[in-house]
C-alpha cells in the first residue's frame, strides 16, 4: 500500500481522493478481501493437516486405497470418483463465468440459464461428497485389525482373509485367521475416534473438518446462488441497470472451487 | 475489473436523506446503521465490559495480596463461589480467564476500534459515512451477542471458561479437567466466534472505506495517523482473525465431537481417553499465529490516536510523518512472523527459537522509531496540557517502559527463565493493556466533543489522569519484582511455597494500587456519563484542530455535512507553521490561501 501512496503525486494520482485507486465498487472490493481472510482460515486448517501428516508418515493412510469406490460400479477404481466431484465442481464454475459475462450483457434469460446450471453442479457436488463420505464412514466389509501385537492390518473387500500392512507387507490363509482371531479390535468404517484407513484418529478427523468446512462453504454458495437466482429473476438487477451481484457471488463461488482444489490435492493427490 | 464504478459517497448520501424522515427509536438508537451511533454503542458497551472486568482482577487482587484474610464483599460479588468471603480457587481462575479475555478482546479490540475506527474513518478520510452501514451495524450486534454470551457464562453452574485466556489445550479441551472446562468453555469459543464475526465485518468495512471513499484530495499521504493506523489494524485482524476460527473450531470439535487434533494419551482419573495422536503445540501455533498481530490490533490504535493528539496539542507537525506509517507497516509485517516467542519452553528447536528472537527483537527498530518520533514532537513545543495530551503522553511512558521489558522477554534465553511469571504479566500490562486503555482514555478525552457535542470536565480528567498513571505504575511496576522472584503467573496462593514469602508484601502493595487504580476509573465514568448531558456544550473546533471532522456541525447529521464534503488540500499536520496567520492551519485550506507560509514545492 504505501508504495502506492508515496510514489504518485496526490492531486494526479488515482489514490489521490474521491475516486477507487482499484476502479471497483466497495462491495466487490469488500469480496476480494473477506476471501483473502477466508483464505487464512483454509490455508491454517491445511498447513495444520500437512504438519500433522508429516509427523504419522509412516502410518498415514494412502488415498488410493481410501477413497475406491464408484457408483453402481464393483470394483477398485482409485480416486475416480472424486476426479468427477472435481470435475463437476469446475464446471459449474465455467457456468458461473458465463452467468458473469451474460450479466455484463444484460441478458436476463441467459444469466438464469447460466446460474441454474450452477446450482444443480454445486447440488451434484454436494450429493457426491455426502455420497463420497457415506463410503468413508461406511468402509470395507471386514474392515482393519488391530493385532495383538499393536499392528494395524487392513482387509480389503477384493482379497478377503488378506491382512495388507502399512509397509506393504500382507498375510494370507492361516496365518491372517490366526491373528484376525488373536486381534484385539476390528474398526469397520471411521468415525471421529478411530477409522480403519490407518492406525490414527487424525486422518479421518482432518478428512471430516476439512472437507466437511469446504462444504459448509459450497452449501452456503448454492444458497447464496439460489439467492441471486430469485433476485435476477424478479427483474431486481434488470431495474437497477446492474448484473454486479451476479459478479459478486461469482467471485464467491471460484473461491470456494478454487479451495477445492486445494483440498483435493492434499487429500487426494499427495 | 469492472466497468461499472460507482460514487459511493452519493449513494450513501442519498440514502440517508432518504430515510432521515422516519427514523424511530429503534432505526435511530438500536439497530442505527449510521457510523456516529454505531461507534458510541461500541464505546458504552466497552465501558461496561471494562467495569466488568476491572472488578473482576480487584477481586482477584484481594485474593492475592491478602491470601489468609476473608472479605465478605467477595461473597456478596461472587456468591457461592467466595462462600465465607474466601475465594474458590477454581473461581479465581475465571476470573483471570474472563479478565484477560474482556480486556484484551472486547474492550481493547472491539471496544478501541470499534470505537474510533468507525468514528474517526468517515469524518476524517471525508465520507458520508461507512461504506456499508448495514454491515457495520451488523458487526456491532454480533460483538453485542458475543459480549452478552460471555457474560452470560459467568452465571451458569459449572462457572465461566478457567483455562487462561490463551485456552490452552488439553486443560481447556477436557470437560473433567477442570470445571471451567464444562460449558464455560464451550460459550467462550461460541462468543470467542461472534466476536471475529464481528472483527470481519468491521475490519473489512474500514478497510474499503478507507481505500474507496477518500474525500477529493485526500490522498493516502494525506491521511491523519490515526487513519493509517486504523487502516493497518483493520489489516492485521482480517489476516489472523481468520486462523483463530481454525483454531477455536479444532478445539470446539476436540471438545463436543470426539477428535483428536489437540489431543493424545491422556489419562483421567487413571482411566485412558480414546485420543491419540494430537497435539496441544498445534493449538498454541495456530492461537499465536492470530494472537501475536492481536498485541498489535490492540497497540496501533491507541498509537494512531496518540500521534495525532500529541501533533494537535504540541502545535507542531508530528515528527517523521512518512517514518510513523512506516514503522507501523514494518510492525503489521513483523508481527506476523514472532509468535514463536509465546511458544520458547513449548520444547522448540532452539535454532527456530532463536530465529525467532532475531525477528523479535527486530520490532524494537519500528517501535523505538515512533517513540522518538513523539519525543521530537514534544521537543520545544508549545503544549497545550489537556487531559488527551497527559493520557497520549503516558502512553508513550508506558510504551518506553514496557518496551523495554519487551525486548528482555524476546530473548528466549531470558524468557525462559521468565516465563509464564510475574513478570511477563507486568510487561503485557503495561505495553499492551496500560498503553493501549491510555490511548482510549485520550482518544475519548480529545473526540467526545465530536462524538457528544460537549465537552468532558477538564478537572476531573486531570485527577482521573494523575491518580491513574500513579497507580498503573505501582501496580505494575512492582510486579516485575515478583516476577523477578520466580512466582508464576495464574497462582491461586503462594503461602505454600516459602520462598516466595518476600513477595507477600509486594502482593499486598500491588493490589493497593490496583484498587485505588479502580477507584479512579469512578471518575472517569462519572466525568463520561454527566457530560454526555451536562458538559459544557462544545464549539465546532475546539482543539484548534487541522483534521476535518472539525469542519462538519457539532449537530451529528445523517452524511455528516449539509452541503457538498469538503475538499482536502494539505497534510493534516500543518501546525505552528512559521510565517502562517494563525498556528494551524486546517486540511481544507488551499495552498493559494497560504501563500505567505508556503514550503518550497507547496502549490
Amino acid at each position: 500500500m504505501s508504495n502506492h501512496s508515496t510514489a504518485a503525486s496526490p492531486s494526479t494520482s488515482i489514490w489521490g481522493g474521491d475516486v477507487s485507486p482499484f476502479k471497483v465498487s466497495w462491495g466487490k472490493l469488500y469480496m476480494w478481501i473477506f476471501l483473502v481472510s477466508d483464505a487464512f482460515t483454509f490455508s491454517s486448517l491445511l498447513i495444520a493437516y500437512g504438519a500433522m501428516r508429516h509427523r504419522f508418515t509412516d502410518i498415514w493412510p494412502l488415498p488410493n486405497e481410501v477413497f475406491t469406490h464408484f457408483p453402481f460400479v464393483h470394483g477398485h477404481m482409485p480416486l475416480a470418483y472424486v476426479g468427477l466431484m472435481t470435475f463437476i465442481l469446475i464446471m459449474s464454475s465455467v457456468t458461473m463465468v458465463l452467468a458473469v459475462d451474460a450479466g455484463h450483457k444484460f441478458q436476463k434469460k441467459a444469466v438464469e440459464k447460466w446460474l441454474v446450471l450452477t446450482i444443480i453442479g454445486g447440488f451434484m457436488f454436494l450429493g457426491s461428497q455426502a455420497w463420497e463420505w457415506y463410503h468413508f464412514i461406511h468402509g470395507s466389509e471386514k474392515g482393519a485389525y488391530v493385532l495383538a501385537d499393536g499392528r494395524f492390518g487392513r482387509t480389503d473387500d477384493l482379497e478377503p482373509g488378506v491382512l495388507k500392512f502399512r509397509d506393504g507387507s500382507k498375510v494370507e490363509g492361516a496365518e491372517a485367521t490366526e491373528l484376525i482371531a488373536t486381534s484385539k479390535k476390528n474398526i469397520i468404517g471411521a468415525n471421529l475416534e478411530e477409522n480403519e484407513y490407518g492406525n490414527t484418529p487424525l486422518f479421518a478427523n482432518f478428512f471430516f473438518f476439512i472437507t466437511g468446512f469446504h462444504g459448509f462453504h459450497v452449501f452456503s454458495g448454492v444458497m447464496i446462488n439460489i439467492i441471486t437466482l430469485a433476485l435476477v429473476s424478479s427483474g431486481f438487477n434488470e431495474r437497477k441497470k446492474d448484473y454486479e451481484l451476479v459478479e459478486k457471488v461469482g467471485l464467491y463461488w471460484h473461491f470456494v472451487d478454487l479451495v477445492w482444489v486445494f483440498v483435493f490435492t492434499f487429500f487426494y493427490l499427495v | 475489473m469492472s466497468p461499472h464504478s460507482h460514487d459511493h459517497a452519493v449513494d450513501a448520501h442519498d440514502g440517508h436523506e432518504h430515510h432521515e424522515h422516519h427514523d424511530t427509536f429503534w432505526t435511530k438508537y438500536v439497530f442505527s446503521q449510521d457510523h456516529k451511533m454505531i461507534s458510541k454503542q461500541f464505546l458504552v458497551t466497552a465501558i461496561i465490559m471494562a467495569i466488568l472486568a476491572m472488578v473482576m482482577s480487584l477481586i482477584f487482587r484481594l485474593q492475592l495480596g491478602w491470601p489468609d484474610q476473608k472479605f465478605p464483599i467477595i461473597e456478596k460479588l461472587v456468591g457461592h463461589w467466595g462462600k465465607g468471603g474466601k475465594l474458590d480457587p477454581n473461581f479465581y481462575l475465571a476470573l483471570v480467564t474472563i479478565h484477560g479475555t474482556i480486556m484484551v478482546f472486547f474492550v481493547l479490540t472491539g471496544g478501541l476500534s470499534g470505537t474510533f475506527s468507525n468514528l474517526l474513518i468517515p469524518f476524517q478520510i471525508g465520507a458520508r459515512d461507512m461504506a456499508s452501514g448495514f454491515l457495520n451495524m451488523l458487526s456491532y450486534w454480533f460483538f453485542f451477542g458475543s459480549c452478552a454470551v460471555m457474560t452470560a457464562s459467568l452465571f451458569i453452574e459449572a462457572g465461566p471458561a478457567s483455562a487462561g485466556w490463551t485456552v490452552y489445550p488439553p486443560l481447556s479441551a477436557l470437560p473433567q479437567a477442570i470445571p471451567g472446562s464444562g460449558l464455560g468453555m464451550t460459550l467462550w469459543l461460541i462468543s470467542m466466534i461472534m466476536f471475529i464475526a464481528s472483527a470481519l465485518l468491521g475490519g473489512i468495512n474500514y478497510v474499503v472505506t478507507i481505500l474507496n471513499m477518500r474525500t477529493k484530495g485526500m490522498s493516502m499521504t494525506r491521511l491523519p495517523l490515526t487513519i493509517w493506523a486504523f487502516f493497518i489494524t483493520a489489516i492485521l485482524g482480517i489476516l489472523s482473525f481468520p486462523v483463530l476460527v481454525a483454531a477455536a473450531l479444532l478445539l470446539l470439535f476436540d471438545r463436543s465431537f470426539g477428535t483428536s487434533f489437540y489431543l493424545s494419551d491422556i489419562f483421567i482419573n487413571g482411566a485412558p481417553l480414546h485420543h491419540s495422536g494430537g497435539s496441544p503445540i498445534l493449538f498454541q501455533h495456530l492461537f499465536w499465529f492470530l494472537g501475536h498481530p492481536e498485541v498489535y490490533i490492540v497497540l496501533l490504535p491507541a498509537l494512531g490516536l496518540a500521534s495525532e493528539v500529541i501533533s494537535t496539542q504540541a502545535r507542531k507537525p508530528i515528527f517523521g510523518y512518512k517514518a510513523m506509517i512506516g514503522s507501523m507497516l514494518v510492525i503489521a509485517f513483523l508481527s506476523f512472523i514472532v509468535w514463536g516467542h509465546h511458544m520458547f519452553v513449548t520444547g522448540m528447536n532452539p535454532f527456530l527459537g532463536s530465529v525467532f528472537v532475531f525477528t523479535t527483537l527486530l520490532v524494537a527498530i519500528p517501535s523505538a522509531v515512533k517513540v522518538f518520533n513523539y519525543l521530537a514532537t514534544l521537543w520545544k513545543a508549545n503544549i497545550v496540557l489537556s487531559p488527551a495530551m497527559l493520557f497520549a503522553i503516558g502512553l508513550v511512558s508506558f510504551f518506553i517502559s514496557g518496551g523495554l521489558t519487551g525486548i528482555i522477554l524476546g530473548d528466549s534465553a531470558l524468557d525462559i527463565n521468565l516465563h509464564d511469571t510475574y513478570f511477563v504479566v507486568a510487561h503485557f500490562h503495561i505495553v499492551m493493556g496500560s498503553s493501549a486503555i491510555f490511548g482510549m482514555f485520550a482518544g475519548v478525552y480529545h473526540w467526545f466533543p465530536r462524538m457528544y457535542g460537549r465537552m468532558m470536565n477538564k478537572k476531573l480528567g486531570y485527577i482521573h489522569f494523575w491518580l491513574t498513571i500513579v497507580c498503573v505504575y505501582g501496580t505494575f511496576f512492582p510486579m516485575h519484582f515478583v516476577g523477578l522472584s520466580g512466582a508464576p503467573r495464574r497462582y491461586y496462593a503462594y503461602t505454600a511455597y516459602e520462598g516466595f514469602d518476600a513477595a507477600l508484601n509486594i502482593n499486598a502493595l500491588i493490589s493497593v494500587f490496583a484498587i485505588l487504580g479502580g477507584l479512579a476509573q469512578l471518575i472517569f465514568v462519572f466525568n463520561f456519563f454527566y457530560s454526555m448531558y451536562r458538559g459544557r456544550k462544545s464549539v465546532q473546533n475546539p482543539w484548534k484542530s487541522n483534521t476535518i471532522e472539525w469542519t462538519a456541525p457539532v449537530e451529528h447529521i445523517h452524511g455528516n455535512w449539509p452541503g457538498e464534503i469538503p475538499t482536502v488540500y494539505r497534510w493534516p499536520y500543518d501546525y505552528g507553521k512559521p510565517n502562517a496567520d494563525d498556528d494551524f492551519i486546517p486540511q481544507t485550506t488551499p495552498y493559494s490561501a497560504t501563500t505567505k507560509s508556503n514550503l518550497p514545492g507547496e502549490v
